[in-house]
């Protein structure tokens, strides 16, 4: 069957947040994900200017019980009800069953909330707190951030890419992240401070994972002609696609292009635009190869030029393409891509201060994991 | 003889012959009888055409570092005499891809591409684990 056009026929409406580098000061462990997720809800709910009794479908992530969490919004009834598993791939994918769901008319209004208190409660993404992996844990081997280490290690020798390109991109997502009252880590980053930072697992260093955090963020979408009522300018779904990459290990020989390719395709051509028409790319950054992966395999540049390609200012503030606006996960705080989503709907509206991307009209957001995910989003 | 506190496997029903077979020094994988696909980690079927037959064969315990990777952070306590220590993805000569540690070579000797050759760890009583040495080396004892 042909995939239905739903270019510009859905929109998001409402984004909030809570503070990100206040709750990174101190960790508390009475924060819980529900009470961070309702105060994002509330803070969308208000930028959206719809009340709470328009929302009709609800969609949550990494909080644990929508029961619970609907309980506690007062949303009794809701036409649309669901969670997805608490991985940082499943913000696009959350976005998407929204758009599906209003575009069909299941619901009119749905909010996306999701609620992370993994810095209070001390979350781990690697080692004994895991199931055992008997292929892997035997050797030692754990955590996605090592299947990023082994792929950056692999890229560098069939292409030559450097430990210090991942430094360039590191340096330009903290000067974006300066420019962010809401980062967590805002004192800019010279090459000296990345290269003789310590590392996590080599190549990879500290400034190449992504900063855990409490957090929570919201957002609401609705059809094209609900959006046009609402507070603020509405910002578009162009087009949105995903594609797996199931394999055996969080690692992939073929850096997971395959997959890529195939939402690359889908996106652009359903949106109408192709990479040169973006005006500034979220590009999920759990770690920061990811982030090259993604350059790559999304055609912004050839495969095994994203090291030249991002140097000479390309994609820092002011360049041809703003990458990570906010400061990314790296820098401004690890939202799983909910907060790259908020982002993309702030510049979007021009709402984004002295990071602000000017005359910016399309944004791109890519995740590039186990399941890959990317919208074009216009104003 | 220490205590071996390192994180072990757990063998399943259908990936219990892996571990008998390296228990004998040998490394089989599963090869379907129908299509010929040969696979890791072990399956109860045939990934590609999901028949269920399928025989332990035989690997020569060959192939080339794909990459490789030092862990600095201490995820497992159980490794903090040696961390940072090395892990290594290896191609096999027969195609999957298998994760372990290079022995035999010191962490800054690894390289991409390196030709390596199974070495049979008898890590306890129970268990053997696969891991891997530069090739060429004299056979073990």
């Amino acid at each position: 069957m042909k995939l239905i056009d739903i270019r510009d026929k859905t929109a998001i409406v409402g984004v909030g947040n809570t503070p990100f580098r206040a709750l990174y000061r101190k960790k508390d462990p009475r924060r819980n994900s529900y009470t961070l997720g309702l105060e994002a809800f509330e803070s969308a709910l208000e930028d959206s200017g719809l009340c709470k009794e328009d929302i009709d479908g609800v969609i949550i992530n990494r909080i644990p019980s929508y029961t619970k969490m609907c309980v506690m919004a007062g949303i009794k009834n809701p036409r649309l009800t669901n969670i997805f598993e608490a991985a940082g791939r499943m913000s696009g994918i959350a976005l998407q069953y929204a758009a599906m769901a209003v575009y069909t008319g299941m619901a009119n209004v749905v909010a996306c909330i999701y609620g992370n208190d993994g810095w209070s409660a001390g979350a781990t993404y690697g080692g004994e707190s895991q199931m055992i992996d008997s292929y892997n844990f035997p050797f030692g081997m754990t955590s996605p951030g090592a299947s990023l280490a082994l792929m950056w290690q692999r890229h560098m020798h069939e292409y030559g890419t450097s430990e210090d390109d991942l430094g360039v991109l590191a340096i330009s997502q903290r000067k974006f992240a300066s420019m962010n009252p809401n980062a967590v880590m805002r004192t800019p980053l010279t090459m000296d401070q990345y290269m003789s930072a310590r590392y996590i697992c080599y190549p990879l260093r500290i400034y190449d994972y992504c900063l855990i955090n409490d957090g929570g963020v919201c957002l609401i979408v609705t059809t094209a002609q609900r959006a046009k009522e609402c507070k603020k300018r509405p910002v578009y779904i162009m087009g949105t696609s995903q594609a797996a990459n199931h394999t055996p290990y969080y690692h992939s020989p073929d850096y997971g292009w395959d997959a890529m390719k195939l939402v690359a395709d889908q996106v652009y051509s359903m949106a109408g635009v192709g990479p040169k028409d973006i005006d500034c790319a979220q590009i999920y950054d759990n770690f920061l190869p990811t982030v090259m992966l993604s350059l790559e395999g999304y055609g912004f540049c050839p495969k095994g030029e994203s090291g030249r390609w991002i140097r000479g200012g390309r994609i820092e503030p002011g360049g041809e393409l703003p990458v990570n606006t906010s400061g990314g996960h790296c820098s401004e705080s690890y939202m799983q891509g909910w907060a790259l989503h908020a982002e993309a709907v702030r510049q979007l509206r021009g709402e984004c201060g002295d990071r602000q991307v000017n005359d910016c009209e399309i944004v791109q957001y890519i995740c590039s994991s186990p399941i890959c995910s990317s919208h074009i989003l216009r104003r | 003889m220490t205590q071996y506190t390192k994180p072990l496997p757990i063998p399943n029903d259908f990936d219990r012959p892996y571990w008998t077979a390296l228990k004998k020094h040998e490394l089989r994988m599963q090869k379907c009888l129908d299509c010929g696909e040969i696979w890791f980690p072990p399956n109860p079927v045939c990934p590609k055409c999901l028949s269920h037959n399928h025989q332990w064969i035989k690997l020569s315990g060959k192939g080339k570092v794909w990459s490789w990777v030092l862990f600095h952070q201490l995820y497992f306590p159980s490794f903090s005499e040696e961390t940072p220590y090395n892990v290594i993805a290896v191609k096999l000569d027969e195609g999957p891809l298998m994760t372990s540690n290079m022995v035999e070579c010191n962490n800054e000797d690894i390289y991409c591409d390196m030709l390596v050759e199974v070495f049979f760890d008898d890590v306890t009583e129970l268990i053997t684990l696969p891991k891997f040495r530069p090739a060429g080396r004299p056979k073990e004892v």
